[in-house]
């Protein structure tokens, strides 16, 4: 396995996190730096993802490399029945770099496994998918001046939102305190709960999304409820409508507030809250090309110049 | 009982050289005989179940003979069959004895229990890791999920 690959925000440490960071700083400062010289990274998209590869592509393009991949799997061998072995092995022969998003979990550290390329996991299943965890990192990081002592509102689907899982888990270092506000169907999974006790990390469970949960936060993590969530519709009816944010609700927030979503949003933030400037998720979306750029660099161990504060 | 049968019957049981595994839970008997890989072999074999244990209720014996598992065969069994003894013997005398040990790592021992792991849809070996012993959870190193046994 190259050790730069990136599988899950678990591999990487407080220092790693900060430096990427940094580096994703940089690169928001100088988008186009030709710093990978012409190298060539494969973006092979097991699982069709828009947004996801579009941001690793212009990623990599802004950075001077060159893109070779597929996003859908249903021109390429797999669906003659070739293995991801083989199939990783043979992108292996001509690239530097594979990002790849797959439909099965643990894909991308199979992967790893089987080629000395480095691998960043773009999404597998409803596994892990870092290089977002990252993204929301660096803009909660660049709004707030800090990832320390801060407090962060999770809001939604806390059960199966993989993005509000990783996030928790790498705020660990920083000394968190989270609320966690979601109906009893979608709350918290217990093993997310104990993370936080193992830790050390300050949390409450809410209900209801009241003003006073808001008006003490600094980061508010939205997240969609999904109606195939849940195994009683009637219950869906019920809560689907009080995990939405309006304009309104914000009006006492604190002034360093800031709205997240890892999109795409439906109707759990209201469309007046984009004029808000406290409304984030557009531009946390464009973070995620520095974070990306960043994460590239990381991979193929570039140094990426230190930004001056 | 004749002499002669009464000397068969000593011919089995008692082992020259080789390795005794002993309180097996009965039910997982045969589990184990396949996890060793016992049925291809071709030495001697001594198999019995069902047997009286104070511990137990019904147990399971094995015997091979002349042959010395290693350490980490042996300890694969510790999943299913956590309670086993192992015996080592040296012309008829128990020159060793152990308790199997769970490895901190499996591989290829147990199936995944998530569907959607790369594990359960790729030619590949399972890989686990054991976050618990008592009682025993092991974490998939590919997908994550956790399972009980």
């Amino acid at each position: 396995m190259a050790t730069n690959s990136l599988v899950s925000i678990d591999d990487i440490s407080k220092e790693e996190i900060l430096r990427i960071l940094s580096a994703a700083q940089y690169f928001e400062q100088n988008p186009d730096h030709k710093i990978l010289d012409g190298r060539v990274v494969a973006t092979l998209f097991f699982e069709p993802s828009t947004r996801t590869r579009l941001s690793f592509e212009t990623a990599v393009n802004r950075l001077g490399g060159r893109v070779i991949g597929f996003s859908d799997p249903a021109v390429t061998s797999t669906s003659k029945g070739e293995t991801l072995k083989d199939t990783i092995i043979m992108v292996s022969n001509y690239v530097d770099l594979i990002i790849m998003r797959h439909y099965l979990e643990g894909a991308a550290r199979y992967a790893t496994e089987v080629t000395d390329v480095p691998v960043i996991n773009a999404g597998d299943g409803a596994n892990q998918h870092p290089s977002q965890t990252l993204l929301d990192l660096y803009s909660i990081y660049k709004t707030q001046g800090t990832l320390d002592n801060l407090t962060i509102t999770m809001v939604g689907d806390l059960k199966y939102g993989r993005t509000v899982h990783s996030l928790l888990m790498a705020m660990r270092y920083f000394n968190p305190t989270f609320r966690f506000v979601a109906c009893n169907e979608l709350q918290m999974p217990q093993e997310y709960i104990r993370f936080c006790d193992d830790n050390g990390i300050a949390y409450t469970v809410h209900s209801d999304f009241s003003e006073a949960v808001i008006d003490t936060s600094d980061i508010i993590y939205m997240t969609r409820v999904q109606r195939e969530r849940f195994t009683d519709i009637m219950e869906y009816e019920r809560v689907k409508d009080l995990y939405n944010l309006r304009n309104s609700m914000l009006a006492n927030s604190r002034p360093n507030l800031r709205i997240l979503h890892p999109l795409p949003r439906v109707n759990e933030i209201d469309r007046d809250v984009d004029d808000n400037p406290k409304a984030y998720y557009f531009q946390q979306a464009k973070n995620g090309l520095y974070a990306r750029q960043a994460l590239i660099c990381r991979a193929l161990g570039i140094e990426v110049p230190i930004v001056n504060k | 009982m004749s002499a002669e049968s009464s000397k068969k019957e000593l011919a089995v049981a008692a082992l020259r050289n080789g390795t005794v595994i002993d309180h097996i839970p009965a039910d997982v008997l045969f589990d184990v005989v396949r996890l060793l890989g016992i049925e291809d072999m071709a030495t001697s074999v001594t198999i019995g179940n069902n047997l009286q244990s104070a511990i137990l209720g019904r147990k399971g014996i094995i015997k091979v003979a002349d042959v010395v598992f290693p350490e980490a065969t042996l300890n694969r069994i510790a999943l299913i069959a956590p309670s086993a003894k192992v015996n080592i013997i040296r012309d008829y005398e128990v020159v060793e004895k152990h308790h199997v040990t769970l490895p901190d790592e499996l591989f290829g021992l147990v199936k995944c229990n998530n569907p959607k792991c790369i594990s359960n849809n790729e030619p590949m070996r399972s890989h686990f890791t054991v976050v618990n012993r008592q009682p025993v959870t092991i974490r998939c190193h590919y997908c994550g999920h956790t399972q009980s046994h």
